[in-house]
């Protein structure tokens, strides 16, 4: 079967706000294929790109199992400082390059909006694997199977989103993807790192429900179905005595779970500091690593996606 | 009152009067239509008197007649401009300009970690609120209030 997505304005894959309910539903049906069958020698002869102008150990290496597995080659960087940016080569140029070697460039870069540009000067495929803190929306659908695997639905969710609510990408874009999918949000964050209010007017337009929370409590803990943490980074505070004050806070412990409903899952987008205390690891409902195994089948169905290439 | 019309406008035969320009925004207009590059005769006045806005400025360009595109670059700094086009020293058509629904090459993103302002490149906006000018970077998607805009 061939599997093709209906994008706004290209066949790239560049932002999740481009995706519309079905795309995300085809896409997370066939991240649920390459479960089942991981090995399949759909990329036969096909060269994929993956340009890491940004270190990202964890996403590179995800999207390179990904081609591996769909029996694709890689070529690639993995640090700009050994590629020709770093004498001032533009990304145009670059891109251009590159697109006369590979069938799709999959690139992380450090400036915002880096993707969609290089969507826009190549006739290739652009998988966005992360543009500054703008998007990264191949963790967004690993996340959103993730959610699907647990909970055997997207519809109806109870979403809790805890910690650093203002500047994690990761949050805003989960936000996006799933507002397809009647949720409900709850968000847990210090006055500082608060949701920014266009989310909220974006929520507010579209009706979905949402409520606000400082106070990390059991209240909050019980009612969902899922509770997504994520990092509050020293760096991120003007005030020091501020962080100071709320960096243990937003800790989940073992305890706090006591009489979280059966179906709860915890997701991070990894990596963790402190903010889920390693007892959590051994209980069921601490999903974290599977979460990120996920992120192998989600990158397959983008590639395969883009590339026009079905199960 | 007819005493300033005769100050303020000598007759056109043919062409564009930009009407009721803010004064301090008259030459940023010139640029942004790139008045300086036509090759008719061109007017401008500045720091006019004009009942309604106390100052004003007006450009009148013979033998050029703007498409609507073009014209409504000029909306984000001067939203209440009046155009006359002229024909044979007749007023035959009046017209405002709006808001389009895109701004391509000409606000600047305020996001210094933009890739508009790291390439060599011109920057899209989306106009998302026309009422109270909002736009939206096509790229890295920052969302810049009127009162921020900078023009490139």
């Amino acid at each position: 079967m061939i599997y093709t997505i209906n994008y706004m304005d290209s066949k790239s894959f560049v932002s999740i706000a481009d995706c519309s309910k079905d795309d995300i539903l085809q896409l997370i049906r066939t991240a649920g294929q390459f479960e089942q069958h991981p090995n399949q020698k759909l990329l036969e002869g096909k060269v994929c790109a993956t340009l890491f102008f940004e270190p990202s150990t964890r996403t590179r290496l995800s999207f390179e199992t990904a081609i591996n597995r769909l029996g694709g080659r890689v070529i690639g960087f993995s640090d700009a400082a050994t590629t020709s940016s770093s004498k001032g080569e533009t990304l145009k140029d670059t891109i251009k390059m590159v697109s006369n070697y590979a069938d799709v460039i999959i690139m992380r870069h450090h400036l915002e909006g880096a993707a969609r540009y290089a969507s826009e000067i190549t006739d290739i495929p652009i998988v966005n694997a992360g543009d500054g803190a703008n998007q990264h929306p191949s963790q967004t659908l690993l996340d959103i199977y993730s959610i699907y695997k647990t909970q055997g639905t997207l519809e109806n969710l109870t979403i809790t989103m805890v910690g650093d609510l203002k500047y994690g990408r990761t949050v805003h874009s989960l936000l996006t993807g799933m507002s397809h999918f009647n949720p409900t949000f709850c968000f847990v964050a210090p006055e500082e790192l608060r949701l920014p209010d266009i989310y909220k007017q974006f929520m507010d337009k579209n009706g979905i429900r949402y409520s606000e929370h400082t106070e990390f409590s059991q209240d909050v803990i019980n009612q969902s179905d899922i509770l997504y943490m994520t990092r509050v980074q020293r760096e991120r505070f003007t005030d020091l005595i501020e962080y100071e004050k709320v960096k243990n806070v937003y800790v989940l412990n073992n305890q706090m779970l006591e009489n979280s409903k059966d179906n709860l899952r915890i997701l991070h987008p990894l990596p963790r500091v402190n903010e889920i205390a390693q007892d959590v690891d051994d209980n069921p409902k601490a999903y974290y690593f599977e979460q990120a195994k996920n992120g192998v089948f989600a990158r397959q169905a983008i590639i395969s996606t883009v590339l026009n290439y079905g199960t | 009152m007819e005493h300033k019309k005769e100050l303020q406008v000598a007759a056109l035969e043919n062409g564009t009067v930009i009407d009721h320009i803010p004064s301090e925004q008259v030459f940023k207009v010139v640029s942004i239509l790139e008045i300086e590059k036509l090759r008719t005769p061109v007017t401008i006045g500045y720091s006019l008197d004009s009942k309604k806005m106390g100052k004003k400025g007006i450009i009148k360009i013979a033998d050029k007649f703007f498409e609507e595109h073009e014209i409504n670059r000029i909306s984000l700094i001067a939203p209440s401009v009046k155009l006359n086009i002229i024909r044979d020293y007749e007023v035959k058509e009046k017209k405002w300009v709006a808001l389009p629904d895109e701004l391509a090459g000409l606000v600047k993103c305020n996001n210094p970690k933009c890739i508009t302002n790291n390439e060599p490149m011109k920057t899209r906006f989306k106009v998302i609120d026309k009422e109270s000018v909002i736009l939206k970077c096509h790229y890295c998607e920052t969302k810049i209030k009127k009162e921020e805009i900078v023009l490139v």
